[in-house]
């Protein structure tokens, strides 16, 4: 089962370093991870996308906890969080192509940031569902590089993450 | 003051007086401030003998270690010291030198990445940046060793820090701002309610008690509640000294592996197993499936991420052992329990200890059986020496046959299982207690793993004494390939070793022998008498076993012996 941990953490050098290494020492693969600078600049906030069954990662969420540098951690229920990922698609685009490509786009609220004779810049902002849905539609003109950011969520209404 | 300064005058202000370590190249400054600085400096052979020293002076002493190592291999040669202490949970702080921060990430002499390598066995480490946050630095990395569950802090510092000038103010230092580091030691109230209750009902307790009972200075109210509601006491390894072992009626020596008989079969009959400061190990449980398998489980561990980690809790209570003993007690009193309300089971604890006593069989002039040389150290000392053991048979015979009667008189390497342990942390818990007898309980595999490290003990004259149950052989594994791999003998004998008597003369220490049950009394008296360190080479029974034993995975109440071989 797909789990989005959204943690706090203290922004000093290497407690990236410590999450990562902690996944990988108990074995999961992290799909997806963002991270930025919160509100306080003091604080970041990481977003991890992983796979796995609800025991094991709950013991490593227990061990994330005891990483000093954590001040919290959310398993964000999908039902009561809101969630995004913006990805960049490089597609090759041609005159005989182009509009119905830009049709694509604005059907998906996408929007084209770059143009040259041969190539376009797709932005793409949205559920990863959305996302994966316009990149299997732009496949078939050519995708030649895509560029994901990883998900990033918060808890809906006045409820803090 | 400089930086180097301004870390000692850090150190004397968290209450240490006593370093171990080794000097080099990037730590030149800071052994300069240590050159006349009240602070002593221990100065070992082998920067892994400084951390096991720190140890074994950190869990003698109940306060938090030190050592010191310089950068590259002195910082790589502490980390097996780190890692023991991080599995079991020894409150250490390591100071590492590193290269010229301008140098940090080239390759430069001597430099390892050592914040990086210690990353999975340390409870937290820094690499420091600014030589004015040095102090605070220190301050943090103590106040994070010895709080919460107890583990080793890793400080590594550039060599520039130490030469930088910096404006030290003692008392700014003081401030802890560690947002996501708040331990929880008081106990939820309503499950210290809800464990008083099943306690007070269950027919067949049982009390398991580990490490985390002597690290939370909790062994006078564990004594305190097991003999108020007259509940039998087993330990882990590292438990050994939580509860005194000299109680007939209570105490059930430990657990598991190399456990009691009569431990092991009141786990599995038990309706109510009450974990204190314990990992439920997988060297303690066997298979999980058959572990205690009709008992309630009350667990109490400071470290959340104990509980239901091995095996599933109905009861958790997540505090400080002293503290939740004590509230518990409390509790437990507005119960008014009789000691006559479990009777039955309390006979049958009593037929099966009476069944399966833990006996030592000794021919007067026969080949030295190890059991008895333990006895007879725990018999001469009174059980009141520190015991440090090594790590195979002689640490589990140590564990079995030593009668250890307070907290803290119980050194061993249990988490990690290190090998030449024993010998430093001996010296370290010799410095901490230099009014107890201090005897490493060793094996003639480990104490070669250490061995340097009698140039420290007679440097300083560090009485130690060092018990070799010598058979020759890395007698732990041969015991598994005798059992379990057709007596292949591969690679654990080690017939060619020194003269142990002569090694011990070399350095200036005394040495001994006894090769017959009928001397080892005596050879024992002197050794033990004389204020010199000193090395005992005992000849014991090559192929001695350590009995009863539950092989790998098996239940735990399924335990060979020697007659069932």
């Amino acid at each position: 089962m797909k789990h989005t941990l959204s943690v706090l953490v203290e922004n000093k050098p290497g407690v990236l370093n410590r999450i990562a290494g902690l996944f990988a020492r108990r074995g999961f693969n992290i799909e997806s991870l963002a991270v930025g600078e919160t509100e306080d600049p003091k604080i970041s906030r990481m977003t991890i996308t992983v796979d796995g069954h609800d025991q094991p990662l709950e013991q490593v969420t227990k061990q994330l906890h005891k990483l000093i540098n954590v001040i919290k951690i959310t398993d964000l229920d999908p039902a009561s969080s809101v969630d995004r990922e913006l990805v960049m698609v490089k597609v090759r685009a041609d005159p005989s192509n182009r509009s119905e490509i830009m049709q694509i786009v604005e059907i998906f609220r996408a929007k084209i940031i770059d143009v040259s004779k041969t190539m376009l810049v797709i932005e793409v902002t949205g559920t990863r569902e959305k996302v994966t849905a316009i990149v299997k539609l732009l496949r078939p003109f050519g995708i030649v590089e895509l560029v994901r950011t990883g998900r990033i969520a918060m808890s809906r209404g006045t409820e803090l993450t | 003051m400089n930086g180097a300064t301004a870390i000692l005058e850090s150190l004397k202000r968290e209450g240490v007086e006593v370093v171990f370590g080794y000097p080099g190249g990037m730590v030149i400054p800071l052994y300069d401030a240590l050159f006349d600085h009240e602070i002593d400096h221990i100065l070992t052979r082998h920067e892994q003998g400084a951390a096991h020293a720190a140890d074994g002076y950190a869990r003698a002493s109940g306060k938090v270690g030190v050592c010191i190592a310089t950068s590259g291999p002195g910082a790589t040669n502490l980390t097996t010291g780190i890692a023991n202490a991080y599995l079991d949970s020894v409150p250490l702080v390591a100071i590492t030198g590193q290269v010229r921060s301008a140098l940090l990430g080239t390759d430069a002499f001597q430099e390892a990445d050592v914040t990086g390598i210690t990353l999975p066995i340390v409870k937290h480490s820094y690499l420091v940046k600014e030589a004015a946050d040095l102090p605070s630095i220190i301050h943090e990395a103590f106040y994070i060793a010895s709080t919460g569950r107890p583990g080793p802090v890793l400080i590594d510092i550039p060599v520039d820090m130490t030469t930088a000038d910096i404006d030290y103010d003692p008392d700014g230092a003081q401030k802890i701002d560690l947002p996501g580091y708040k331990p929880n030691v008081k106990g939820h109230p309503k499950q210290i309610k809800a464990a008083a209750q099943a306690i007070a009902e269950a027919q067949r307790p049982v009390i398991f008690a580990g490490g985390g009972v002597i690290s939370a200075h909790a062994s006078e109210a564990l004594r305190e509640l097991a003999l108020y509601a007259h509940i039998p006491v087993t330990t882990s390894l590292t438990g050994i000294g939580s509860f005194p072992e000299d109680n007939e009626a209570l105490s059930l020596g430990m657990l598991g592996m190399h456990g009691t008989r009569y431990a092991n079969y009141a786990v599995t009959n038990c309706d109510l197993i009450f974990g204190v400061g314990v990992r439920f190990d997988d060297r303690v449980t066997g298979k999980i499936s058959t572990f205690a398998p009709d008992a309630t489980v009350v667990h109490v561990d400071i470290d959340p991420a104990e509980i239901s980690k091995n095996v599933a809790v109905d009861i958790p209570i997540v505090g400080d052992a002293k503290r939740v003993l004590t509230e518990l007690l409390t509790q437990l009193k507005k119960h008014e329990l009789s000691p006559e309300r479990h009777l039955p089971w309390m006979r049958q604890v009593a037929d099966w200890k009476r069944a399966h006593p833990m006996v030592v069989t000794q021919e007067h002039e026969g080949e030295i059986m190890p059991e008895y040389v333990v006895r007879m150290i725990s018999e001469i000392t009174k059980g009141e020496a520190i015991i440090c053991t090594e790590v195979g048979q002689n640490q589990m015979w140590a564990a079995q046959y030593s009668q250890i009667k307070h907290p803290r008189h119980f050194i061993t390497s249990g988490g990690l299982g290190t090998m030449g342990f024993g010998f430093p942390a001996a010296i370290g818990a010799k410095v901490a207690r230099p009014d107890r007898t201090v005897i490493d309980i060793a094996g003639d595999g480990s104490f070669q793993m250490n061995i340097q490290e009698l140039g420290t003990a007679m440097n300083y004259r560090i009485p130690v004494k060092v018990c070799i149950l010598n058979n020759q052989y890395l007698g732990m594994v041969r015991q598994w390939q005798d059992l379990f791999w057709d007596k292949r003998y591969s690679a654990t004998c080690v017939a060619c070793q020194p003269d142990f008597v002569k090694l011990a003369e070399a350095y200036g220490a005394q040495g001994f022998r006894a090769t017959r049950a009928s001397e080892v009394e005596e050879v024992l008296r002197v050794a033990l008498a004389s204020d010199e360190p000193a090395i005992i080479d005992f000849r014991i029974k090559r192929e001695a076993n350590v009995w009863p034993m539950v092989p790998a995975g098996g239940a735990i109440d399924q335990m060979m012996g020697e007659e069932d071989r």
